[in-house]
């Protein structure tokens, strides 16, 4: 069975919401206080980025099993402009610090589905060590 | 970890205890540990809280709460320590990258210093940068004719050196010993101008020297004048020549003129990097390097130039500004 929250990102409040979330789920799943810090920073940087540019969206936190493992899925939608250049962005952002660069070190795994004109789809997941 | 946050728990209630230096030697040895470890800035500070809790057992919740939000914050410090780690990464690649270019232009650019019997040629170039902007291309038929390319491309380090290569090219496929120089400048400049960039522009001075007569003949485009040194009335002549870098416009006519080389004269050729005085005012930097040549006309030409090399370098402090070149051909 997998748990799941959804959060509406709208306005910036929203941002707030979709951490405080993140975090209470990162604690039931018994992430430490470090990882659970960097989890909800991911959502923050992820929401952050619906409300700039999309600029509505929502972010979906989900606990996930594997094997013996046990994690946290963030997945962010959004119908907005879409990327032009993903690895530019990821290039450019390794270099000086933007935010998708950023989450991409703060989880294990994330993929990105981006397309000009029709939206963004981003899928991070962390697992419990 | 585990083992890491026992030891530092350990180092931690050492010093809570005594305050001393050896207890805070040990915990900055104990950080180096951490950073080869990797361990992150919101980790340390996790192992402190979660320490400072097993020392202190009623640690009251403020403190408790303030260690959170230390370690929330500092998560974008981690992040910022990772970028610069991989700035660093980048920047070896492109050095190594750097490196295997240079070696690349070395062997493509390489010159031998003929040896003729009568004429003594010697040359310093040193790159101001991995890169050198500066070109010499002798070319020796090993019969009458002889010539020098001295070529300053404007412009410093990658686009100056792939440039280079192309003027190189240009000089090895339509230069014979005994072309007129004022001809390679002409077709040079319709090769530049076509297939440069508008913003890469090259100086050259191009010299044919004729080992039966003793005839010097040179054309210049744009290039730092040369200097010639007349041993019987002992003076120097300033070969001016104001006629336009290569590679600005098509069809530019170029002039050439000839000097008779005669027992203990010499000609010195070279690139602006050796006249650039920027630092020192009131000085003729040209005027200077008369003297010095003068100073050291006894030697060969090859230890003219490194004398000359030797005596700037130390007159700019060791720091040049710019790609050196001199080339002194002495009769
Ligand atoms: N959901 C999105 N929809 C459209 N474009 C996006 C989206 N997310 C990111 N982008 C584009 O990708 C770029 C890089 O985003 P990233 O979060 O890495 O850095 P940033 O937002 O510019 O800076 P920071 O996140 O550090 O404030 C953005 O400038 C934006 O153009
Ligand atoms: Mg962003």
């Amino acid at each position: 069975m997998t748990e799941k929250v959804t959060v509406e990102i709208v306005t910036e409040v929203d941002i707030v919401t979709a951490r405080k979330l993140g975090r209470k789920e990162a604690k039931i799943i018994g992430f430490n206080k470090v990882d659970q810090a960097r989890i909800t920073t991911a959502i923050g940087e992820l929401a952050k980025n619906i409300f700039q540019y999309a600029p509505v969206g929502k972010i979906i936190i989900e606990r996930i099993v594997k094997d013996d493992k046990k994690g946290v899925s963030i997945t962010s939608i959004d119908h907005g402009p879409g990327i032009l250049d993903v690895q530019k962005i990821l290039e450019d952002g390794d270099s000086y610090g933007g935010g998708l660069s950023s989450v991409k070190r703060l989880v294990d795994t994330m993929h990105i589905l981006s397309e000009v004109g029709k939206g963004t789809t981003i899928k991070v997941e962390k697992w419990l060590r | 970890m585990e083992q890491l946050k026992r030891d530092y728990k350990i180092i931690l209630s050492n010093y809570i205890h005594n305050q001393n230096e050896s207890n805070l030697y040990t915990g900055q040895n104990f950080i180096k540990r951490l950073i080869q470890k990797n361990v992150s800035p919101e980790e340390v500070i996790s192992i402190h809280k979660q320490a400072l809790e097993e020392i202190i057992e009623d640690l009251p919740e403020s403190t408790i709460h303030a260690y959170d939000f230390l370690i929330e914050v500092m998560v974008h410090f981690g992040l910022k320590l990772k970028e610069h780690q991989s700035l660093l990464m980048k920047q070896e690649e492109l050095r190594i990258e750097m490196e295997v270019a240079a070696r690349i232009q070395n062997t493509l650019l390489e010159t031998t210093i003929p040896n003729p019997e009568n004429l003594d040629i010697g040359m310093v170039s040193v790159p101001l940068r991995k890169m050198n902007g500066d070109y010499v291309h002798f070319m020796h038929d090993h019969k009458r004719y002889l010539s020098i390319a001295v070529t300053d491309v404007v412009g410093k380090g990658v686009p100056a050196a792939l440039c280079m290569s192309m003027v190189k090219y240009g000089l090895d496929t339509l230069e014979y010993a005994n072309s007129n120089p004022s001809y390679v400048l002409e077709a040079l400049n319709q090769l530049i101008e076509k297939s440069v960039d508008d913003s890469m522009f090259v100086s050259m001075c191009y010299s044919r020297y004729d080992l039966e007569t003793d005839i010097f003949t040179w054309s210049s485009a744009g290039h730092e004048p040369p200097l010639y040194y007349d041993s019987r009335e002992k003076v120097y002549y300033d070969l001016e020549s104001k006629e336009l870098l290569l590679g600005i416009l098509p069809e530019v006519k170029y002039s050439q003129h000839d000097i008779k080389l005669n027992e203990n004269d010499f000609i010195i050729l070279m690139t602006d990097g050796v006249t650039d005085f920027r630092k020192q005012e009131n000085f003729d930097p040209r005027q200077y390097i008369k003297e010095l040549a003068l100073s050291c006309r006894h030697l060969n030409a090859q230890e003219m130039c490194e004398n000359i090399y030797k005596k700037l370098q130390v007159l700019h402090n060791y720091e040049l500004e710019d790609d050196f070149t001199i080339v002194i051909i002495k009769k």
